[in-house]
């Protein structure tokens, strides 16, 4: 494969895992809206828990960015193979939720979820190996 | 940490692996799809090893949204990582592929991580940015979830 071929490949896996990272957080973010499911299925029920999922706008913008991710996958991998897009935009997709998490959730991402999240995404690529 | 929430996480992994396994099984059994007869997609939904993934997908995906109402993502991320030495050991057992010695290592270190990660707070409370400091447990949020409840009640 060319610099091209290798450049419009890599700018697929980015777009994946730019979509993949913001289907996670627009979906951890909705559901940390709504609150935790066993609280509110202790109030109101599975039926409460599931319509209060279904009433909110963050959670299909998250399913959305889901789909995207998931179609751009199929897209790429007509261009690209298998062992090289699933794994390399798996790990970076790690990477990028955390930085994500951090800034965006606002989450306390410490030196234990850091090192977590560095062994998850080279496991993923010596997976792919 | 509760023994059900560690359920859910293992629904999670197992749901996420038997899932992409059981599709992976079927479409192997439907073969290849050419990209000019992508209707043939449809036809691979009555494969039963593709219905059966779809419906692990589902449980997956009621299972993570269910995690992610009590947990962190940066927690539920990599403590599911797991998932995948459950397809590389699914892969080799049941399907009888091969694995390298660079994906042992690679089993190993996924396992490392998730070691690391669930030996850790699953969810901390942010209201103001900057608290890193602050952050409280899960089990430090429902002592205080209770005595806001009792606050509320008296």
């Amino acid at each position: 494969m060319n610099l091209s071929g290798d450049a419009a490949v890599w700018s697929m896996i980015g777009v994946i895992v730019l979509l993949a990272t913001a289907g996670d957080v627009l979906l951890a973010g909705a559901i940390r809206q709504i609150g935790d499911f066993d609280v509110i299925r202790s109030h109101s029920g599975l039926k409460g828990a599931i319509l209060a999922v279904l009433c909110n706008v963050r959670f299909f913008s998250g399913v959305a960015c889901m789909a995207l991710s998931f179609f751009s996958l199929l897209f790429a991998l007509s261009w690209a193979e298998v062992s090289l897009v699933a794994p390399a935009s798996a790990a970076l997709t790690f990477v990028t939720n955390a930085f994500a998490a951090k800034w965006i959730l606002k989450e306390n991402v410490d030196g234990r979820r850091w090192i977590a999240a560095v062994c998850v995404c080279a496991g993923v690529f010596f997976l792919s190996r | 940490m509760t023994f059900r929430r560690y359920l859910v996480l293992g629904a999670v992994m197992i749901g996420a692996s038997v899932g992409d396994t059981f599709l992976s099984k079927g479409m192997r059994q439907v073969g290849p799809v050419s990209l000019h007869h992508l209707l043939s997609l449809v036809i691979a939904l009555k494969n039963p090893w593709v219905l059966s993934g779809i419906v692990f997908l589902i449980v997956f995906f009621a299972s993570y949204l269910t995690a992610l109402s009590w947990a962190d993502l940066t927690f539920v991320l990599p403590a599911t990582g797991f998932g995948y030495v459950i397809i590389e050991l699914l892969s080799k057992f049941w399907l009888h592929e091969t694995i390298s010695p660079a994906r042992w290592f690679g089993i190993v270190l996924i396992t490392v991580g998730v070691g690391f990660v669930t030996h850790g707070p699953s969810y901390t409370n942010h209201d103001h940015p900057g608290a890193e400091s602050e952050a409280v447990t899960t089990s430090d949020a429902e002592e205080l979830t209770a005595a806001g409840r009792e606050d509320r009640s008296a």
